[in-house]
């Protein structure tokens, strides 16, 4: 069993009466789809911004592929591997989807400060840019402009910048909220296509992706992790028919 | 198309300006010219910050005056003969100027530094505070003429330059603003451009990408401060004086209106904010007088006023977007 990509420990975070992380433990295995599930105020979408660095827990150890980064800004996490996506849409809208996609690449070279040469000409950023809209298939929405993208081709575009900086873990954070029928399977089958580069952990709402997805769930409750296991195990547990799934 | 052609007809005019002077018969103009290139220097460094950083500093005029007291100083310390930390103080200009710019450039990254882990209204007001700071400095400093400023006999020589040719310096500022403009081009669409660009749309998720915000806006902090360092030290040799009001905060509310009126995250457009400013100031007043209305002479804002926010609620862009339309932008 090689080490984990993500392991949390004691994890706390309060805000007032809420509590958000109570005690967690988690771990995100090599290369698995980790989904965490639970009703809305869970904690989940804070979680994701705790382990990305936006939020400081206020007790307790984030270990990434075995390195404490629980003190490290979030700009050192994204540089150590770790990508992450919005749950409301968060793209450069002035920048066109080439551009957006070419800064990402920018970051992950750690190359950005070039004063002279245009960054847009440049084919080292441009090839693998390209590369990686061809493989969103967003290749003939390049010299638009982000901001004048559809719904579903934004959250396509918010994927391509967390997949240029070849992250060892992604956190999708509801990457088919909004979508339809048809583009959600799509991202569906894209995340299934992605299995094995990266290790993920989504939030998502939709149980059908969910269960289609996962080798792993985890299910939140105000703040407290009541389940962990294998999507077989979780779909029959008591404890998460009672909080989540509802008894039919 | 546009975009191409406007800096080239704007260069065109600004090249014409002196003979056009003197054809009309009124050859002082070229000193007001002068002004306009100046203030376009320090307004398209304010709005690297502004309009590509969304850093909206209300401080400019610091590092303006400050430009302005290091040629000042200096040229002081030349002329009486009087050593400046222990070293011979010199009037050259090419050492002068360079001085200026680091003097400028270092004041901006101990103010850059302290005032960016702030923003939005913070952030002014704190650029703001920083800048009257330095304006009670120099009002205090008795040595250099404190409130009533320090003359400069004459401006920093210039080799090959014959510097008391006022269309000689005219041009010479002219060239320097073409280079500056020239530098920030290529920035703004360098690798450097597009991060602090992509901070001004989201900071958040540019942090996700791995980009350290505070790096890239101190730099640009730093490029801003030392063109406005430039600016100043052509003001004080254009005026042959400096005093405490180029580090006042009226300035850097005056340099941030030629920038909103111009065309805020445009290149070329707070060169013309700083056209149409300047050219109001001067001739408002004179147009008041000719009209008959000697009494609104000194309330030439009281037009200006109304313009601006004419300007402001209609055209985003400013007048330079006005004039491009939707080319305007730099994507």
């Amino acid at each position: 069993m090689s080490e984990p990509a993500l392991s949390l420990s004691g994890l706390n975070k309060r805000f007032g009466a809420v509590v958000a992380a109570d005690n967690l433990e988690l771990e995100v295995a090599a290369g698995e789809i980790h989904a965490l599930i639970g009703p809305n105020g869970a904690g989940k979408t804070t979680l994701i911004a705790q382990i990305s660095g936006e939020l400081a827990p206020d007790s307790g150890r984030i270990r990434f592929l075995g390195r404490d980064i629980t003190g490290l800004a979030v700009h050192e996490r994204s540089r150590a591997g770790l990508g992450r996506t919005y749950q409301i849409t968060s793209v450069f809208k002035d920048f066109n989807v080439l551009n957006n996609v070419i800064l990402a690449v920018m970051a992950r070279k750690g190359q950005g400060f070039g004063f002279v040469r245009p960054a847009r000409s440049d084919p080292t950023l441009r090839d693998p840019a390209m590369e990686i809209l061809r493989q969103m298939g967003l290749e003939a929405r390049a010299r638009d402009k982000a901001g004048a993208l559809s719904h579903g081709e934004q959250r396509q575009l918010e994927l391509a910048l967390a997949l240029a900086l070849k992250p060892k873990l992604l956190m999708l954070d509801e990457p088919m909220a909004g979508m339809g029928p048809e583009d959600g399977q799509n991202m569906v089958e894209f995340l299934q296509g992605l299995k094995g580069d990266c290790a993920m952990l989504l939030v998502e709402h939709d149980m059908d992706a969910v269960f289609a997805l996962a080798d792993t769930i985890s299910v939140l409750d105000y703040g407290r992790l009541i389940a962990s296991g294998p999507p077989e195990t979780i779909r029959t547990d008591e404890a998460v028919r009672r909080a989540y799934l509802g008894t039919d | 198309m546009r975009r191409r052609i406007f800096p080239l007809i704007g260069l065109a005019v600004f090249m014409m300006l002196p003979p056009l002077a003197t054809w009309i018969g009124e050859p002082y103009l070229v000193s007001t010219f002068t002004r306009i290139v100046i203030f376009a220097i320090a307004a398209v460094t304010l709005d690297l910050l502004i309009g590509f950083g969304g850093m909206v500093s209300f401080g400019h005029a610091a590092f303006f005056g400050l430009g302005a007291y290091v040629s000042g100083i200096i040229a002081h310390h030349a002329a009486e003969q009087i050593t400046l930390f222990g070293l011979p103080a010199t009037d050259q200009a090419l050492i002068i100027w360079p001085l200026a710019i680091l003097v400028s450039a270092a004041a901006a990254l101990v103010i850059g530094f302290l005032s960016l882990r702030t923003s939005g209204v913070h952030f002014i007001m704190i650029t703001l505070a920083f800048a009257q700071m330095l304006y009670f400095l120099f009002v205090s400093m008795e040595k250099y003429g404190g409130d009533d400023g320090l003359m400069m006999l004459e401006r920093n020589p210039l080799p090959g330059l014959d510097m008391s040719d006022d269309w000689s310096f005219y041009y010479l500022c002219l060239g320097l603003l073409a280079v500056v403009l020239f530098i920030l081009g290529r920035l703004i669409n360098a690798r450097f451009g597009m991060v602090l660009r992509s901070i001004k749309q989201s900071g958040p998720r540019a942090r996700s990408l791995g980009i350290s915000s505070l790096a890239y806006r101190l730099t640009a902090f730093c490029i801003a401060g030392a063109g406005a360092g430039l600016a100043g030290a052509l003001m004080a040799n254009h005026n042959g004086f400096v005093s405490p009001a180029l580090l006042h905060w009226t300035l850097s509310g005056d340099i941030l209106i030629m920038v909103v009126l111009g065309g805020i995250g445009t290149l070329y457009g707070p060169v013309l904010g700083a056209v149409i400013f300047l050219a109001l100031e001067e001739f408002l007043p004179l147009a008041f007088e000719g009209a008959g209305l000697p009494g609104f002479k000194e309330h030439w804002r009281v037009v200006f006023g109304p313009l601006l926010i004419v300007i402001v609620l209609f055209a985003k862009s400013g007048l330079y977007g006005f004039l491009l339309g939707k080319e305007a932008a730099d994507v």
